[in-house]
């Protein structure tokens, strides 16, 4: 369910490392645990977003959540499908539905990112 | 300590771990928020049928042959309009006219009084009408010895049908019979939290578990799914039934909240009259109004409404509408502002995004 090479954060993100671009996305967990998904706030290409905080936002039925950035760095894309179909979120959060990539401009502070067996430990699946 | 020790349950809270559903803190309630998907059961109701647990709902009884004069002093509407078997959406004030509670109003007998109050209020309610009982006419907190259940949308009534004798096609819209539902005793009324046609059935709690399986079983011809508080809070506000805490609460008065038809200023003495007559002659000053928004973004409770950019209100309720596609909300305005087809921002994480207010209800079923 969690791929070993993606990495893991408390707050429920993950990261894919290619290079010096991190693409960053939600869990499965926390997908499940946020129901329906209907809208996804990104911040625009460019920006520029810090480690620990707020990069958007995705609201269920329910209610609203923040995304807090794994990483820090500038926003190189964001994933145009989230605006047209956010339930993709529900489907594939792992896959098609990313959120970012971001251009890191510091690829050090991924050590303390969790490996797939300390999430599901985390999250207790 | 394990929080969900304290957590009130209802007799079908097994039922609904075993339906995987995702359980919630619901005012001191361990409470299904959804089975598989809001969006799902929301549809389900609209389209077929949808089943809901609503035990946390409390009952309170009012007996005796004053009970009829209790009843009216504490309640805004006409009680003594009501006919044997009828039911009546009403307030219960407090003295300065603000909402202490929405209730449902039963007529049982000429002595005999079944009120349905909201979960988190039961126990204030029951003090509170108790305190006003100067007749003293029994006062039961009767929560305990009911069980509640909700089946709504436009196949409720074929499906409840096929486990009861009582006609239900001849119980007018908030109208109840006694009854019974697999073979045992049941109040059956007309009444819902969701804008369709459906029924809410009350029985024992020992019973509810094997009506709840009945009515599924019931209802699988036609696509009925268990439905969590989720999909009650959508239906609910597309429907624009007050939810207390949100549209109503102890500073809201009924005319504020868009509720004056539940105000009845002819008749005796009651609690809050004097504050509503003082407010109808002086007129309102914030008014509850239904908005649609137009840029990107959901409003939430709480947020701030703007008018020009400046603070003019606040939203009660706001979300998606899975019905109609839109993001739709409620909110209080200056009674002044109040009217449909302006042009205001709600306040969304620090930005105004804009919304246009509209007539209301936001859906309203085709009969």
């Amino acid at each position: 369910m969690y791929p070993e090479n993606l990495r893991y954060t408390k707050e429920h993100e993950w990261v894919l490392i290619e290079g010096d671009t991190a693409t960053v996305g939600i869990t499965d967990h926390a997908q499940k645990e946020l129901g329906d998904i209907v809208y996804v706030d990104l911040p625009k290409a460019g920006a520029s977003v810090q480690a620990g905080k707020t990069l958007g936002s995705v609201e269920s039925v329910k209610a609203v959540s923040d995304i807090y950035s794994p990483l820090t760095g500038e926003v190189a894309e964001i994933n145009e499908l989230l605006s047209s179909a956010p339930e993709k979120l529900n489907e594939d959060p792992h896959g098609t539905a990313w959120l970012v990539k971001l251009k890191m401009s510091a690829p050090e502070e991924a050590g303390q990112l969790m490996h797939a067996a300390d999430y599901q430990a985390y999250i207790g699946e | 300590m394990n929080p969900a020790v304290s957590l009130k349950t209802t007799p079908l809270n097994e039922i609904h771990r075993r339906l995987g559903a995702k359980m919630v803190d619901f005012g001191g309630w361990d409470m299904p928020v959804q089975y598989t998907s809001i969006l799902e059961e929301h549809h389900a109701v609209r389209r077929a049928v949808g089943l809901f647990d609503v035990g946390h709902m409390g009952e309170i009884e009012v007996r005796g042959p004053e009970a009829l004069n209790l009843v009216e002093y504490v309640t805004t509407n006409a009680v003594s309009r009501l006919e044997i078997g009828q039911a009546q959406y009403s307030g219960l004030l407090y003295r300065h006219g603000g909402f202490a509670d929405d209730v449902l109003v039963h007529k049982v007998d000429d002595d005999h009084y079944f009120l349905c109050v909201n979960a988190s209020n039961q126990e204030k309610d029951h003090e509170h009408i108790s305190i006003a009982n100067s007749w003293k006419t029994n006062v039961e907190f009767a929560s305990d010895r009911y069980a509640q259940m909700a089946i709504q949308g436009p196949k409720a009534l074929a499906t409840l049908q096929k486990l009861t004798p009582v006609k239900l096609d001849g119980i007018r819209n908030y109208h109840f019979v006694d009854g019974e539902v697999s073979g045992v005793p049941a109040r059956v009324a007309r009444t819902g939290y969701t804008g369709e046609d459906g029924f809410e059935i009350y029985v024992a709690p020992d019973e509810a578990p094997a009506i709840w399986t009945g009515l599924l079983e019931a209802g699988e011809e036609f696509g009925i799914l268990p439905c969590g508080l989720g999909a009650r809070n959508t239906l609910r506000l597309e429907a624009k039934m007050a939810l207390y805490g949100h549209e109503i609460h102890a500073s809201i008065t009924p005319y504020e909240a868009d509720l004056g038809w539940i105000v009845k200023l002819e008749k005796p003495d009651f609690i809050g009259k004097r504050a509503l007559e003082k407010q109808k002659a002086e007129g309102i000053r914030r008014k509850l109004v239904g908005f649609e928004m137009r840029g990107r973004g959901i409003a939430r409770d709480g947020y701030e409404v703007l008018i020009d950019g400046l603070p003019a209100g606040w939203v009660t309720s706001g979300g998606p509408s899975p019905t109609l596609n839109k993001n739709i909300g409620l909110c209080y305005l200056p009674a002044e502002l109040a009217a449909p087809g302006r042009t205001i921002q709600i306040l969304i994480r620090n930005q105004p995004v804009e919304a246009i207010t509209v007539a209301t209800p936001f859906y309203k079923r085709a009969k």
